[in-house]
């Protein structure tokens, strides 16, 4: 600064340099290495310039930083990606509720883009008066809402001969846990009035695949509902806009999407996700059908293959999700050593009926390899079975329902792979 | 609350006036005078006595009265506060026994447009019939590329015949003979969802005598059999009995339910499988060499703050994605000005029509060959030049001579695929409207580079 300009240097100009001359001060002892974290030494971008304004994201997305987190396919498993799944990105999550934009998919025709101007759900078969509705006829019934995990039969169904996909996004990934808003499926078959041999019912969906399933009369009218939200907003088209079938607790394929149709029947269709897939072949050659309900199950999601522990030895926490198709989770255990001693994790609620609970387990690590487990007990007394438990009972060509005890082995280093032990 | 307190007070402070009055009574009975005197005294003592337990009996139920009052009160407040404080929980009661008249009737045209899905029973059938060797050409040109020409599939597509006595092997093989247990399944699903990408586009006959081949394919008629919905439910297929319900409440679900070990469960564990060995998880090289440096950088003993320095640049690095994202948002800019050019509105109506071809061609970034070749780039292609695509016999001629792909050659071609290029596998009918070839022309342009 020289003699003269100072001489001539106003108020508002003598502020201006001072700020110049303070940031000068700051960067230069930055460079010479003052003692601490950049992070706080530095001035950052984000803190001294302006960002974007109210609009600039009229509907939100995650920052840029979680670009990573995203659902994930594998590709070897289809001939195809329209009849295809992907896979939920579970060690990036925490609680119990699962975002609506990385909620798992699996299609049969592929995504059916429908105008909810032009839906329609339609009940006929068994019943009093075949009936149509609009969406907007929907709307007028009272409303419930309800969390309830949706875990499609094939979820860990290529680790029936061994350990095979590292991570458990590709493991354990085919599960979602959501609130749904819609009405008891009840109200609407009330309201046809069902026949006295009514005692099946056939949902059927819009889609190029025209899904279909046959479930009991007993379980549409206890807790089934027709949903048309998710998490407070209007269901994704990946996952049934504008309508879906919620069937608590029940294998994911039963959840219609694009419901169009709910038929009436006196007795089961027996119709190709029935049959042909979602049967459970037994080592004898035989198969196990109609095997709805979801078996209590858990998994550490923290650390996993595609989260390994970075900040090595010292306070640690592990955590995890569990569910049951039968109840609620009052209890899971960790172990640390491949199941030589066990520990009761720390439920995290809310713990709802039939939806997915949150655990967690602090200790102390020394940095030695681990062998973690987590063991899932439900509210009807149930304890996830070992996955040798299970291949006694099941054989290796089930496919479905496996829902075995998962090990992560974790090196030294923290790095986390997915293995299987005696 | 305010009943019980009465009738416990109440009565107790009534025994004692009438104790009293008893007392009173005897005392004024006495005829000596100075026992009179005496008694008169005690009469008048006895008189204030139960005047004061009058007045406190008074007292007393009067306090009674308002403790039932305040009671009553306690109980109102209460149940204020507990509707107001306890809040609506997930799964509160519902309304229940109203009945809602909502929605209105279905006409019997619009049932039986939606109602045709078939029972195991036959329940549902539509009238018509078809024989196997009618079926043969149907399949061929309608089932095959996915199926293969035999059931056997292709690719991971499903397998429809063979595979008798595999079901209790190492490896399975489920098919409509040796797995499926009823026809009217397989008559279901084609009738409404096949082909795929085409659904319900085959008329009745069609199914019944495409199901017909199939059953002629996996043995279980000969080759001059008619299926029709009058002989449908004579034809058994071989695993039906194979099936039985759900019975994992017999078994497994007590075995299951027993008391959980937690301490010193067994005394060696082994590592018996490993993932890593494998090797078939779909790689996300970026997250895998930021995580890994990261670890490393963790246990190298590094002062905390350098580790995490470490994970910066790792992650610095390690977008490795972005570069190619980037990349990927010039090409789309790109391509933007490219569509410019062109009408946006006939591109879209293009990507709509190109739903069609999609369950067979792929198109734009990391589109791969599936049952059709992939389609960027495609003007300018030399017909049948893609490389790892079994193209059908026509191309390898066609490729010899040289025959492109110019913007007319694929109108001319989508127009009648099959009389365009004879012997060409792809089973698609080609596009009536000329308005759709244009629109599906522009749309594939945007895939040029």
């Amino acid at each position: 600064m020289s003699k003269d300009h100072k001489a001539t240097t106003s108020r508002r100009g003598f502020l201006k340099s001072a700020v110049a001359a303070g940031g000068a001060t700051l960067a230069a002892g930055a460079a010479r290495g003052a003692e601490g974290d950049p992070a706080i030494l530095e001035l950052q971008e984000w803190n001294q310039v302006l960002g974007d304004g109210v609009d600039a994201r009229p509907y939100g997305t995650p920052s840029q930083y979680e670009a990573h987190v995203k659902r994930r396919s594998v590709e070897w498993l289809t001939a195809d990606p329209i009849s295809s799944v992907n896979f939920t990105p579970l060690h990036e999550l925490d609680g119990i509720i699962t975002p609506n934009g990385v909620c798992f998919e699996r299609h049969h025709g592929g995504i059916a883009e429908i105008d909810p101007a032009q839906h329609r759900l339609m009940i006929n078969g068994l019943v009093e008066q075949e009936l149509v509705f609009t969406m907007q006829d929907l709307m007028r019934y009272p409303r419930d809402n309800r969390v309830y995990f949706l875990e499609c039969a094939a979820n860990s169904g290529m680790e029936w001969r061994g350990a095979q996909l590292n991570g458990c996004q590709f493991t354990h990934g085919m599960i979602h846990n959501v609130m749904y808003t819609g009405i008891p499926l009840r109200y609407i078959l009330e309201t046809a009035g069902l026949k006295t041999n009514a005692k099946w019912i056939l949902p059927e969906g819009a889609d190029a695949s025209g899904m279909t399933r046959s479930i009991p009369i007993e379980k549409a009218l206890d807790d089934c509902m027709v949903a048309f939200k998710m998490n407070g907003e209007a269901l994704r088209p990946e996952q049934g806009y504008p309508l879906r079938l919620v069937v608590p607790g029940w294998e994911g394929n039963m959840w219609i999407k694009w419901l169009r149709r709910i038929e009436v029947g006196d007795e089961p269709w027996h119709h190709r996700e029935e049959t042909s897939k979602y049967t459970d072949l037994l080592e004898n050659g035989q198969a196990r059908r109609f095997t709805w309900e979801m078996d209590a199950k858990s998994v550490i999601t923290n650390p996993s293959p595609q989260a390994p522990i970075l900040h090595g030895p010292g306070r640690t926490t592990i955590t995890g999700v569990a569910w049951s198709g039968r109840g609620s989770i009052p209890r899971v255990d960790v172990t640390i050593d491949g199941g030589k001693n066990w520990h009761a994790a720390r439920m995290s609620g809310p713990s709802f009926d039939k939806s997915m609970h949150r655990f967690y387990y602090e200790f102390d690590w020394d940095g030695s390899p681990l062998l973690l487990q987590s063991r899932a007990h439900d509210s009807t007394g149930y304890v996830q079975p070992t996955k040798n438990q299970l291949r006694e009972w099941r054989g290796l060509n089930s496919i479905y329902h496996n829902n075995g005890i998962q090990t992560w082995y974790v090196n030294e280093q923290g790095i986390a792979e997915n293995v299987e032990v005696s | 609350m305010s009943k019980s307190l009465s009738s416990l007070l109440i009565p107790a402070v009534g025994g004692a006036a009438l104790v009293l009055g008893v007392s009173y009574g005897l005392a004024t009975r006495s005829y000596r005078a100075d026992v009179a005197e005496l008694a008169e005294k005690q009469a008048a003592a006895a008189e204030q006595r139960a005047a004061a337990e009058a007045e406190k009996v008074a007292a007393l139920t009067m306090q009674v009265e308002e403790l039932n009052t305040s009671t009553t009160d306690l109980t109102t407040q209460i149940e204020e506060l507990k509707s107001s404080v306890v809040p609506a929980g997930l799964g509160d009661p519902l309304p229940e026994g109203e009945t809602f008249s909502l929605g209105r009737a279905a006409t019997s045209d619009e049932v039986a447009a939606w109602n045709i899905d078939i029972r195991y029973d036959g329940q549902g059938l539509p009238v018509g019939s078809g024989d196997a060797l009618t079926g043969e050409e149907l399949y061929t040109d309608n089932c095959a590329m996915c199926h293969g020409d035999f059931g056997e599939a292709i690719d991971r597509w499903p397998v429809l015949a063979g595979g008798e006595g595999t079901l209790d092997g190492e490896d399975p093989v489920k098919t409509i003979g040796s797995y499926w247990p009823y026809l009217s399944t397989v008559f279901d699903y084609v009738h409404r969802a096949m082909p795929f990408g085409n659904a319900q586009s085959l008329s009745d006959d069609d199914v019944y005598a495409i199901v017909a081949y199939l059953l002629y394919l996996n043995y279980i008629v000969e080759d001059d059999f008619v299926l029709s919905n009058e002989n449908f439910t004579e034809v058994r297929l071989p695993n039906e009995d194979n099936f039985y319900m759900d019975d994992r409440a017999d078994g497994e679900l007590a075995a299951f339910s027993e008391d959980a070990c937690m301490e010193n469960c067994k005394e060696t564990v082994e590592i018996t499988a490993r993932a890593a060995v494998i090797d078939v998880t779909p790689d996300d090289a970026a997250a895998r060499e930021r995580l890994e440096a990261a670890a490393a950088a963790a246990t190298d003993g590094a002062p905390e703050a350098d580790a995490a320095a470490e994970v910066e640049e790792a992650s610095a690095e390690a977008p490795a994605d972005e570069a190619p994202a980037e990349e990927a948002a010039e090409e789309m800019a790109a391509e933007a000005d490219d569509a410019m050019a062109a009408d946006p509105e006939l591109i879209a109506a293009g990507e709509n029509a190109f739903k069609k071809c999609k369950a067979c061609h792929q198109v734009g970034e990391g589109a791969k060959n599936r049952t059709g070749p992939m389609l960027n780039d495609l003007f300018g292609r030399v017909a049948g030049s893609i490389d790892g695509f079994k193209y059908s016999s026509p191309f390898a001629k066609l490729h010899d001579e040289g025959f492109t792909w110019t913007e007319e050659t694929v109108a001319e071609f989508l127009a009648k695929p099959k009389d365009y290029i004879k012997g060409t596998k792809m089973s698609f009918a080609g596009f009536k409207d000329a308005e759709d070839i244009d629109a599906i022309v522009a749309y594939l342009r945007t895939f040029d580079e």
